[in-house]
């Protein structure tokens, strides 16, 4: 078959159909995988909520967006999931690499029952392990405290061991679980 | 203020290629000499500039209004051929002799991951106008310095004896490592910058 | 050439990574650990299998001058198609592999071998070079994923078998990538002697 000629006409022709016809495969699949797209959110957050609430069986009753300004003045936002055994709140704040977004289950009392870490760019192998050092039975372990006088690292004066040669990332995530502590106590009282 | 840290953050701490990784065919391919690589980055810093420009536009007020989002890999990469084919024309009446001298990869700034990247980047990262550009600079600058500071030592490396393994691309990319290293040694440069204005 | 050439050919002859040095970006950034490294091969190879046949379908009705931008646009939508498929079935692959499913678009191996094969061979050869070429890439992906991961995180595909006291961190960092593809080069090339 000879190939068709470079006229303008061919050019914009062929290119125009090869872009309409993608388009329309593009807006189908499109269309086809928004459900499954949002369900897969909606999954890792409830599977997110259900850890750090330390239950299997967790029902969200409602859902709080609280905005906050720091001491500087800079606006924070809280996203607060209730359920029945307390609240478990997402937290953000600036660690080593860029924010560092935490999950953390607080019971009605405000003790941390679990957290777990939604989004960072820590460094790996030093700031990433965040997602295991604070856990139950590790170091710097924070299951079962309560932030009411405020978490800070042994260096700073507190009772929390810091992660090895990443004082920084540890800063800023018990900084964003005592946020979310004062955001759930403002909301309680 | 909060431009002064991400220009330095785009340059050193979180370098383009030495860090992320974006523009590694143009990185290892254009910087046997300092005087093309000069070339060339100056060339990408005005394609990815211009670039992030128009793709931030088109996402805000086209392809979101409209809930397009799906098309923004198509859109964007259209965009960047696009305006390549133009830098390559107005490179061509302007400057003659650079234009022979890239080439070849005048066209490939069109497959360079680092323009495509950084469009997409200051889509993820919710940026504003203004920071997506800066940003876009800051790491255009970057580019340009990783590849004349590598042009340089690869200037140098011409002259030594490698040995026979090690020759051609081998030795190159292990200099490329060592390149990365020393970059990181800026890491937390930004943290200490921030706390230094009184931005945390 | 027989098909099953073309297969050892781009597994071997025309390696995207060892040889033709083409997808650099990835090849580094997403081999942190082997998984990942598979990973990102498979999704390549499926974006590349599918535009390679595309393409050869319409090459006879795509004017000369206008190919490039033709076989980008294809390029581009199925890297989409991927893109949303991924995101729908598995999410931890998208997690994983995040900036760089997008940046397959502007692999260099998907658009070269567009030029160089599938504008010019029937539908079925420039499949099977998409899946020699295909292989080839995840083989050098995997293989560099393998090196990093068990150097780096002591461990291989997820199992960890040193102790993390031994692991070299380097290894999956940014500089730990660029050495270790330089020393696998070196070594592929004292092999083809």
């Amino acid at each position: 078959m000879k190939k068709l000629e470079s006229t303008l006409l061919n050019m914009v022709l062929v290119l125009t159909g090869v872009a309409v016809l993608m388009g329309f495969v593009l807006a189908y699949m499109n269309h086809f995988t928004a459900a499954p797209i949002a369900l897969q959110k909606n999954e890792a957050l409830q599977e997110g909520i259900k850890t750090v609430m330390a239950s299997d069986k967790i029902v969200v009753t409602s859902i709080d967006t609280l905005h906050l300004h720091d001491a500087k003045g800079k606006d924070q936002v809280f996203i607060i999931y209730h359920n029945k055994k307390g609240a478990a709140i997402e937290s953000t704040t600036l660690g080593f690499g860029g924010p560092l977004k935490v999950l953390i289950g607080f019971d009605t009392e405000g003790t941390i029952l679990g957290y777990t870490i939604l989004e960072h760019q820590e460094t790996p192998g030093l700031g990433a392990k965040a997602d295991q050092w604070f856990q139950q039975g590790q170091n710097g372990c924070i299951i079962g405290l309560n932030p009411a006088d405020s978490l800070y690292v042994k260096k700073d004066g507190g009772q929390v061991d810091a992660i090895t040669a990443s004082t920084i990332t540890s800063r800023a995530f018990l900084l964003a679980v005592n946020n979310a502590y004062k955001a759930y106590n403002g909301l309680n009282n | 203020m909060e431009y002064i840290l991400i220009f330095i953050s785009a340059i050193f701490v979180n370098n383009i290629v030495l860090a992320q990784f974006l523009g590694i065919c143009p990185f290892l391919g254009v910087s046997k000499k300092i005087g093309t690589s000069m070339g060339m980055s100056m060339a990408v810093a005005f394609v990815m500039v211009l670039a992030t420009l128009v793709t931030w536009c088109i996402q805000t007020y086209v392809l979101i209004p409209t809930g397009l989002e799906y098309l923004q890999t198509i859109v964007f990469i259209l965009v960047i051929a696009s305006l390549v084919q133009m830098v390559e024309i107005i490179l061509k009446k302007l400057s003659p002799t650079l234009y022979q001298a890239l080439g070849i990869f005048l066209p490939l700034i069109t497959t360079n991951c680092a323009v495509l990247g950084v469009a997409i980047l200051v889509i993820q990262k919710d940026m504003s106008l203004l920071q997506s550009l800066v940003y876009a600079f800051s790491t255009a600058i970057g580019f340009g310095l990783a590849l004349t500071i590598f042009a340089g030592i690869r200037e140098q490396l011409a002259l030594t004896n490698i040995p026979k393994g090690m020759r051609g691309m081998a030795i190159v990319l292990v200099t490329a490592g060592l390149l990365s290293l020393a970059f990181m040694g800026f890491s937390g440069v930004d943290v200490g910058l921030r706390k230094l204005m009184g931005l945390e | 050439m027989s098909y099953i050439q073309i297969i050892k050919n781009g597994i071997i002859k025309d390696n995207p990574t060892f040889v033709l040095m083409l997808g650099m970006c990835p090849t580094l950034a997403t081999t942190t650990s082997a998984l990942n490294g598979l990973s990102m091969g498979l999704a390549t190879m499926t974006v590349l299998l599918c535009t390679n046949v595309v393409i050869s379908c319409i090459k006879n009705i795509t004017p000369d001058k206008v190919r490039i931008p033709v076989f980008i646009v294809i390029i581009a939508a199925f890297v989409t198609l991927l893109q949303m498929v991924i995101k729908a079935y598995l999410p931890d692959i998208d997690k994983a592999l995040g900036l760089f499913i997008p940046l397959i678009v502007v692999n260099c191996i998907i658009l070269g071998r567009a030029e160089a094969f599938a504008a010019k061979n029937t539908p079925l050869a420039s499949l099977i070079d998409g899946v020699g070429i295909g292989l080839g890439f995840t083989l050098g992906l995997t293989l560099l994923g393998i090196v990093r991961e068990i150097l780096g995180s002591g461990s291989i595909f997820g199992w960890t078998f040193i102790p993390e006291d031994y692991n070299i961190l380097l290894f999956v960092l940014a500089p730990g990538a660029f050495i270790t593809l330089g020393y696998l080069i070196a070594i592929v090339n004292k092999l083809k002697k």
